[in-house]
């Protein structure tokens, strides 16, 4: 096996400190619907490019995770948004150029991407933050 | 689904919601026989006798935000679909197991797909859970356990993005490893 437990070690010792910043409280939690719905979906490729691009962003305060179905089947896959103060943007109909995008826009710069959110109604942009 | 593996994901999932500590996976290919087959067994709450008997029912869930529950369904459907069977087993408190058997060669059976990709969003969707993977390839056998990895580094979640890449390609390297000697014969 050319990939030993040793070698990811040695990878994670080199990068404790960045880890540890993690568990900051001032970072995004992001998760995705991950029932039978999402995953039929597209949640699965949704899920890896989030952890691909966090990563490439190096956004070290965010964290990505799963929930079971939100209760809006026609709009999986679905990405939902915390802030620090538990307050919630959901995206719709996501794929991984959008979270490529969100991840940009939203987790990086904190400017929420409208168009991708839930809350377009003719056009219009309602409000898409929802309240903790 | 187009791949046996997002129903792998997605009946973990319900592993999860059963608030398992371990869930193991086992998936057999064997073209002697030609079969494939996928076990995933957990530690969950387990599921009552009476919901038992209609679990496979599409009209049968134990979620509130739908009436309609798909995932064991549909992964019924696809093995039967494929020349094989479908068994689920459960006692409350203990655990659930569920079997997915398949023609190997069946012209409607779906390709495993990308198994790195769906270990990489389980780990990713397990919290505190642990996995065991064993992949057996006509016997050659490549196996994967979250926890032996948490003991060895010390941490109690693998969510982190260097730890996920590396069990990404962990997995995809050693499942070619496998894959390419039953290609071989």
């Amino acid at each position: 096996m050319a990939k030993s437990l040793a070698e990811l070690k040695a990878i994670r010792d080199k990068k404790l400190n960045e880890i540890n910043l993690r568990h900051g409280k001032n970072g995004y939690r992001v998760v995705v619907g991950m029932a039978t719905c999402g995953i039929a979906a597209g949640a699965r490729p949704v899920m890896v490019k989030l952890m691909e691009e966090v990563d490439a962003k190096g956004l070290v305060d965010v964290t990505v995770a799963q929930t079971g179905c939100i209760g809006s089947c026609r709009l999986e896959p679905i990405v939902e948004v915390y802030d620090a103060n538990n307050e919630k943007v959901t995206y719709v109909h996501m794929n991984a150029e959008k979270v490529a995008r969100v991840v940009d826009e939203h987790l990086a710069q904190g400017k929420v991407v409208d168009e991708y959110t839930m809350t377009v109604v003719d056009g219009k942009v309602i409000d898409p933050t929802v309240k903790g | 689904m187009k791949e046996l593996s997002l129903h792998i994901l997605d009946i973990t999932q319900n592993s999860i919601r059963a608030q398992a500590k371990l869930v193991k996976l086992v998936i057999i290919e064997s073209v002697a026989n030609n079969e494939l087959t996928i076990i995933i067994e957990d530690d969950g709450c387990g599921i009552p006798a009476d919901r038992l008997q209609n679990i496979t029912d599409p009209f049968v869930t134990t979620r509130t935000t739908r009436r309609v529950g798909l995932g064991l369904s549909l992964f019924k459907a696809a093995a039967e679909a494929c020349g094989g069977y479908f068994e689920i087993s459960s006692t409350p408190g203990v655990g659930t197991k569920v079997v997915g058997t398949f023609m190997r060669d069946h012209i409607d059976r779906a390709p495993l797909g990308n198994m790195a990709d769906t270990i990489l969003t389980m780990v990713m969707s397990f919290g505190a859970a642990d996995l065991s993977y064993e992949h057996n390839c006509n016997n050659q056998l490549f196996v994967f356990n979250t926890r032996e990895i948490k003991e060895t580094l010390e941490v109690e979640s693998l969510n982190e993005p260097e730890i996920l890449n590396w069990i990404r390609e962990f997995v995809s390297e050693g499942l070619k490893e496998i894959q390419e000697i039953m290609e071989e014969k």
